[in-house]
């Protein structure tokens, strides 16, 4: 990055780029706009300027029972990442720092376990939930998510810790450390970031996951997901109140993932991007 | 830390996760082969029994098959070819100095953090619907008919819904690599008398190759699956046109409560994802260095 | 106190030996260099020694005590790494402190170490920054440093100036010199430079695919190296090598003669040859000498010779200097 470069070339990729950016952009920000229109705006077609209400919004808290999908969104993907995270942190941790030539074998079949379509085994796990009772339940739910997300977290996890130089860890060792100070005094304080964004995109992947939360739950454990599915036909003037609910569905994770993407994007490159 | 103690040690920490997965892998297997071959109503507790491939015939002989096979392959090359392209695109544009990078970065990976549902409502209520739509708003402005897209081009409209959603994923990636390019090298290619498409093919794409299978290897995952779309958005409709085999094994086995054509259907499924997955496999073992 | 005994030490990485069977004595307070080509398994004996690594048979003692199945932790010794290792997360005061922080040493104490240490090597403005914001040679201090502060028994280090540059790494080799002859106690230091090897050590284990070729001091590995490996590789320029007939007149399979060893002559000499590369150091020049019959030799003569490019001169060894090798590539005496 040397040489300056003009003025000029650099406003018009400043344009270009933001244009795109924007178009991007764009099915967010007018389901935000038409959010904030009443009824009888969304109805009347293509407006950038609305009247600023909260009246949709209002409508949606009151009637629609949008807190409690809310609430189990909330529960199953906080849920389902914790137990992921506790079962794979000592697996990445293992295979970064003590790898053996089946290692990479391992974590390839890992990811391979992803690659098993869900509708292909939906079939079975629907008998198996509704026979074990756990149809429509957040245990269920979290479960399942752990099992999908499962891979890619280990996956995720592994890239982070094998950033962490071995010669740090025997160097701990050498000063006198036993395993467990090794582990918090210095595994963990340079582990805790990427431990952290990977809490972070696996609570994303959770909170947006649409197939196992739409099939295998119905009324009192349906997600967001379950919430927002159901406003697939149009009801009566309803397009303000389905932008105020879409709003509040993806706000929380998308404020989530605004203040984490650099670290999100690192992560999410696998290792593969140096 | 090569010693017999930590080896031993990192068997124990990896079990649960490889007892776990491998459980979840071989258990719903198992039982979808299982039910692959018997006879089961969800309606009509009478019928059982084996069927021999009595379910794979029934599956494979719906008219939604072949449909379903070439919509799911037209889904994953479809969404695949628009976001590596223009992934690719928007990264060179990305890579560029210009005002604003951070908030740019910020628009673009939105999308990303949307959920399909979401996603869906809001492409088909409030972009695509022909009455009231943005796009038809568009088309007026321009004195054309407005398109009706989830109806007459049900297909490409799931495509493009899926790809937008996935867009973010390939250009953040593929911009990553891409500025860990070395300024040396692209100035040593510059010295050779290389101009700007021949940087770009000889050293810029040679360098984006491991990021380019990550996006793939990982899109292709979810891409196999899609299915909260197709339901909010055209119900695989019309005819069979956006019916793709996560969609049609779902109508088959749970709503149509033939339990053993869903998991026939599923086995179906799991050759495709099988096939695709030792292809990509075989690409990917030697771009990611595990 | 700090001997260090490897009794037939055998290590082998899935199923290949890298090292076969070593034994050494390294005695209390001295400074031991291992030296050998690349990958010829110095950091494995290293390791082996500091307890990061399992020896596959064999045992390790320190002071007489088996310590084989210690681990790193409880063996007292101090390791300084090439990469430097240091904490990242940690100020260098942290990073000195971390062993006595291990060791449960008392605050004050402690901090009067880091404070003794950090004066020694010139730390003590750094004491609050992270290693990032330290040059190479700083953070090589700093590696020192955590060493030093919790008086191990004995000091490893593997290959610590190889990351830095040629000027501070001659500056390094004498503060860690000079630090060896103030705290006298045992080092063990790894390095595949010969010359870092020279100057250093009190003894010298030359490493060839992980066997001993010779242990011994400087100036008995230069005068009367074992084999043909520890002639090559001792010594700078390399020691010239002649067979055949060169060498059947001398009664040997091959002959060695070092570059210093070469007289050179415009009238008369032993070998013919034409001067092929001069290069002029100032103080010595080394001239490469294609000799008829026998291939390029070095040599080594004053700084201020008129030799040119093209010359037509004899060599001739110096009477006593010259090194005899049987087939085998062993020393004949
Ligand atoms: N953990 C290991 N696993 C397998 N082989 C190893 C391992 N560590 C070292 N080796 C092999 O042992 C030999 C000696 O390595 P090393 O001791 O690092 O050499 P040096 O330090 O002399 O360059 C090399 O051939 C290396 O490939
Ligand atoms: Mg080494």
């Amino acid at each position: 990055m040397a040489r300056a470069v003009s003025t000029r070339r650099k406003l018009t990729m400043t344009i270009l780029v933001w244009l795109v950016a924007l178009i991007v952009f764009f099915p967010i920000l007018y389901t935000i706009i038409t959010s904030l229109k009443t009824e009888g705006e969304a109805a009347a077609g293509f407006s950038m300027i609305p009247s600023f209400t909260f009246e949709s919004y209002a409508a949606v808290l009151d009637q629609q029972d949008y807190l409690r999908p809310f609430f189990n969104s909330v529960v199953i993907s906080i849920g389902s990442t914790i137990v992921a995270l506790l079962i794979a942190v000592p697996a990445a941790w293992a295979m970064a720092f003590t790898p053996t030539p089946k290692t990479r074998d391992v974590l390839m079949w890992m990811l391979s376990t992803k690659m098993m379509p869900a509708a292909g085994v939906l079939v079975p796990m629907y008998l198996i939930f509704l026979n074990t009772g756990l149809l429509d339940t957040l245990l269920g739910l979290s479960i399942i998510l752990t099992l999908v997300n499962l891979p890619i977290v280990v996956w995720m996890l592994y890239t982070y810790f094998k950033e962490i130089p071995v010669d740090i860890l025997e160097a701990a060792r050498m000063d006198g450390a036993t395993l467990g100070k090794e582990l918090v005094y210095v595994l963990l304080p340079m582990a805790v970031p990427g431990i952290a964004s990977t809490l972070l995109l696996n609570v994303i992947l959770a909170w947006n996951e649409a197939f196992w939360t739409l099939r295998l739950s119905t009324d009192d454990a349906a997600p967001l997901t379950a919430f927002i599915a159901s406003f697939s036909s149009p009801q009566g003037q309803f397009l303000a109140k389905l932008s105020a609910a879409s709003v509040l569905a993806i706000l929380p994770i998308l404020l989530l993932g605004w203040f984490s993407q650099k670290q999100l994007v690192r992560g999410l490159t696998f290792g593969a991007v140096k | 830390m090569a010693t017999k103690q930590s080896h031993r040690l990192a068997r124990w920490m990896m079990a649960p996760s490889v007892f776990v997965l491998l459980i979840w892998m071989i258990v719903p297997l198992a039982l979808t082969i299982w039910f692959a071959f018997q006879r089961y109503r969800l309606t009509n507790p009478n019928i059982k029994g084996f069927a021999g491939f009595a379910n794979f015939e029934f599956f494979v002989t719906d008219p939604a098959f072949w449909p379903a096979i070439i919509n799911t392959l037209l889904i994953v090359v479809g969404v695949l070819v628009i976001t590596v392209g223009l992934g690719i695109l928007l990264a060179l544009m990305l890579d560029q100095p210009i005002w604003g990078q951070g908030i740019v970065r910020i628009l673009m990976i939105s999308p990303f953090f949307v959920m399909p549902p979401v996603a869906a409502v809001v492409w088909k209520h409030e972009l695509m619907n022909p009455t009231w739509g943005v796009f038809a708003a568009v088309s007026r402005f321009f004195g054309q008919e407005p398109v009706n897209w989830l109806g007459n081009y049900p297909l490409l409209s799931i495509i493009v819904i899926v790809a937008w959603q996935w867009l973010p994923f390939a250009t953040l990636i593929l911009l990553t690599a891409m500025q860990s390019l070395s300024e040396e090298q692209k100035e040593a290619a510059e010295m050779d008398g290389a101009n700007v498409f021949r940087r770009f093919w000889y050293i810029i794409l040679p360098h984006l190759a491991r990021a380019i299978t990550v996006v793939i290897l990982i899109q292709t995952i979810y891409l196999l699956g899609v299915y909260a779309e197709i339901q909010i958005t055209t119900g695989g409709g019309p005819g069979f046109a956006s019916t793709n085999l996560p969609f049609l094994i779902y109508n088959t086995g749970v709503l149509g409560g033939n339990i053993g054509a869903g998991a026939a259907g599923g086995l179906v499924a799991v050759v495709l994802a099988n096939i695709v997955a030792i292809f990509l496999m075989r690409a990917v073992g030697r771009n990611l260095d595990a | 106190m700090g001997s260090i005994t490897l009794e037939h030490v055998n290590k082998t990485f899935g199923g290949h030996p890298v090292i076969p069977d070593v034994s050494l004595e390294i005695e209390d307070g001295e400074f031991v260099v291992f030296v050998g080509p690349s990958g010829c398994g110095k950091s494995t004996l290293l390791r082996l020694i500091a307890g990061l690594e399992d020896t596959t048979s064999g045992a390790i003692k320190l002071d007489g005590v088996d310590v084989t199945d210690k681990g790193p932790a409880h063996r007292g010794l101090a390791m300084v790494f090439q990469s430097y290792a240091l904490y990242p997360h940690m100020t260098v005061r942290q990073n000195i402190a971390f062993p006595l922080k291990m060791a449960n040493i008392d605050k004050a104490i402690a901090e009067q170490k880091v404070a003794d240490a950090a004066r020694v090597l010139n730390l003590t403005d750094y004491l609050d920054r992270k290693p990032r914001a330290l040059s190479g040679g700083q953070r090589q201090r700093v590696a020192i440093g955590r060493a030093i502060v919790r008086q191990p028994k004995a000091f490893l280090f593997d290959e610590p100036l190889s990351n830095l540059d040629a000027a501070l790494r001659v500056n390094m080799r004498i503060e860690i010199t000079e630090l060896h002859q103030q705290l006298k106690t045992t080092m063990v230091y790894v390095t595949h430079d010969q010359v870092e090897a020279m100057t250093m050590a009190n003894r010298i284990v030359v490493l060839n695919a992980g066997r001993v070729e010779q242990f011994g001091t400087p100036l008995e590995l230069y005068k009367s190296p074992a084999n043909r490996f520890v002639a090559g590789f001792i010594g700078s320029p390399k020691m010239n090598f002649l067979e055949g007939a060169a060498a059947g007149k001398y009664q040997a399979e091959a002959i060695g003669v070092r570059p210093e060893h070469v007289r050179i002559s415009r009238d008369a000499g032993e070998w013919q040859g034409k001067v092929g590369v001069a290069e002029h150091l100032g103080s010595d020049t080394f001239l490469h000498v294609h000799v008829d019959g026998v291939g390029l030799q070095t040599v080594r003569t004053g700084g201020e010779n008129d030799y040119h490019p093209g010359e037509q001169v004899w060599l001739s060894p110096e009477p006593g200097r010259i090194y005899r090798f049987d087939r085998a590539g062993q020393a004949l005496r």
